[in-house]
């Protein structure tokens, strides 16, 4: 079976405005993300996180190397849609209702009608907003938006998952409860899910799989395997001695970083 | 009653006392200001405050109720205005309808083609420097060699035509700036979507634009109007409210009250217009949900 997101060697070159030199946002990047596995990619600001997340969801084109998603090339994939995405900011039309928005890829995609109609209802349930369908994003708290961008991003049941800080902006209570949420989502959904962050702890909580970057030009530094234990709750888990020598194990990773530290890397 | 109501309600009441103020003010300075005007070194700084030059408020109203002329069968002046009013209305509306539609036409071209944008929109900005006053005999003497079923045009559709030209280009300008105000996360979303050009127009870009399409839309129809009536005159079409403001100045030194009909006619239409943009918005409401809590 072909990995659900394979990238060799990639590199990420913006071109210089004017006289400005270019920027290497990203260099010689491989990165291997099994079905079903949950990858963060954490590192510096400016490190290219989000360059090599845009990478993968065929939003921005490598300057060298090669993607692929499930054994396509990354164009061939968003075409056929195989995979979700949730950026920083919910990203939601600020004029349809709740379940508009999360509707909109099954109305683009011809979907018909009941089917889009019983599949809302599936993923209200989902993120737990049955009551809120048809308010505005504007009438929502930022979690609340956030899990909609979620249950947008599920909508058509892909076998991946790009999520692009997806909590950057929340508070830690609504943080921790929606990483648990997330971690429930992506269990039930067997999706993979590639997911950018600046917090250690939400990295380790979440993954099966940490990636530490460097800054620019941005590289991997090394791969982390998180083993937690499982079946436990989630409060439990964030208090067990496991969690916090891998935290930690991060954390010299990030360290070890020459100038990393420093800029923009939350070490709660 | 909400306080934003209650915000509605003052500024409607400040709105109207400020008409009553600039009414009362007139017929003071009617009254009690010297017929000849006031003259500063052979320079006349205030006008003459008499009966033929100002009427007052009330003899304007009273006037509407009297008929046009003093023959048998004269129609009332208020039944008169009304009337041109409306011709003046229908002209004005049609070239603004016209003039979203090659607005909008135009947005989406420039939207769509950046090169189409870099050689358009010099033409869009340099098109309005052209003076009305040259612009409405060109327009007429075109439309006039044009013939349709053997006939020339009739002269309304020279007026719609100007009208037109005044208002697409606050519709074009408007419409492609809101055309591009979506953020790049959404403009991302749809990518990922993978749908095309047009697709995103519908779900994203033309709902984005509809704050800035509605103060384009506002901006036409005050053009449009202005431009019908000006172009009434310019070219001679009668039946209109522009003629009728003419006409009834050359006759007011006789019946001063008489010019105020058609004024009275032209400010009506001005309102119906914006009356109908600002039922559009209201229509449009979830569109400015950005708006209203950005
Ligand atoms: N469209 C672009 N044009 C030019 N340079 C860009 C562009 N996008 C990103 N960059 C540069 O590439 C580098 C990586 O940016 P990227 O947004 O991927 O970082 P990041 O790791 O996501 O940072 P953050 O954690 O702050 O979100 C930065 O130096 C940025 O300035
Ligand atoms: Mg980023």
């Amino acid at each position: 079976m072909s990995a659900a997101v394979r990238v060799r060697g990639a590199t990420k070159t913006f071109p210089g405005r004017g006289r400005a030199a270019g920027v290497t946002a990203l260099e010689n990047i491989e990165l291997r993300v099994e079905p079903g596995q949950f990858v963060s990619l954490i590192g510096p600001s400016g490190c290219g996180k989000s360059t090599l997340l845009r990478l993968v969801a065929d939003l921005d084109r490598p300057s060298a190397g090669s993607i692929e998603v499930f054994g396509d090339p990354a164009a061939k994939a968003r075409v056929k849609q195989a995979y979700g995405i949730a950026f920083q900011q919910a990203g939601l039309l600020p004029w349809r209702t709740v379940a508009a928005n999360i509707r909109l890829p099954l109305e683009l995609h011809r979907f018909p009608p009941a089917r889009r109609h019983a599949r809302v209802a599936e993923l209200l349930a989902l993120v737990g907003l049955e009551d809120f369908a048809d308010r505005y994003p504007d009438q929502l708290s930022g979690g609340m938006q956030q899990r909609v961008a979620i249950a947008r991003a599920l909508a058509e049941s892909p076998e991946l998952l790009l999520m692009d800080e997806p909590f950057g902006a929340l508070d830690e209570m609504t943080r921790e409860r929606m990483q648990g949420e997330l971690k429930r989502i992506a269990g039930e959904t067997g999706a993979a899910v590639v997911f950018v962050t600046h917090s250690i702890p939400e990295a380790v909580f979440l993954s099966d799989k940490v990636v530490v970057m460097s800054p620019r030009p941005g590289r991997i530094v090394d791969e982390l395997p998180i083993t937690l234990g499982t079946g436990s709750a989630a409060d439990d888990v964030r208090e067990s001695e496991a969690f916090f020598r891998q935290v930690s194990a991060v954390r010299e990773l990030l360290h070890g970083v020459p100038g990393a530290a420093p800029r923009g890397v939350d070490l709660r | 009653m909400t306080a934003r109501s209650l915000t509605r309600v003052r500024a409607l009441l400040l709105g109207l006392g400020g008409i009553v103020l600039v009414g009362v003010a007139w017929d003071l300075y009617a009254s009690f200001g010297p017929d000849a005007g006031v003259q500063l070194g052979g320079v006349l700084v205030l006008p003459r405050a008499s009966a033929t030059a100002m009427p007052s408020v009330g003899s304007m109203f009273g006037r509407l109720l009297d008929p046009v002329a003093s023959g048998p069968g004269s129609p009332l002046l208020l039944t008169a205005v009304i009337q041109a009013s409306l011709v003046t209305l229908g002209v004005a509306a049609l070239g603004w309808v016209v003039g979203i539609v090659v607005g909008l036409a135009l947005a989406l071209l420039m939207q769509r083609f950046r090169t189409a944008e870099s050689a358009l929109l010099p033409w869009v900005i340099l098109s309005q420097t052209v003076p009305l006053i040259a612009l409405a005999p060109l327009v007429a003497g075109l439309i006039s060699t044009a013939r349709v079923g053997g006939q020339a045009p009739p002269l309304w559709v020279s007026v719609a035509i100007i009208a037109s030209y005044l208002s697409f280009f606050p519709v074009s300008v408007g419409a492609l700036r809101g055309l591009e105000s979506p953020e790049r996360a959404h403009v991302d979303l749809l990518r990922a979507y993978a749908v095309g050009w047009w697709p995103t127009i519908v779900r994203l870009r033309f709902p984005a634009s509809v704050p800035y399409l509605l103060s384009s839309l506002r901006l036409a129809a005050a053009n449009s109007v202005v431009g019908a009536v000006v172009a009434e005159v310019a070219i001679g079409m009668d039946g209109g409210i522009g003629r009728m403001m003419l006409s009834y100045a050359q006759s007011s030194s006789g019946d001063p009250a008489k010019a105020f009909g058609p004024i009275f006619g032209a400010i009506a239409v001005g309102l119906v217009s914006a009356g109908v943009v600002a039922l559009l918005g209201a229509a449009l409401g979830r569109y400015r949900r950005a708006e209203a809590t950005a």
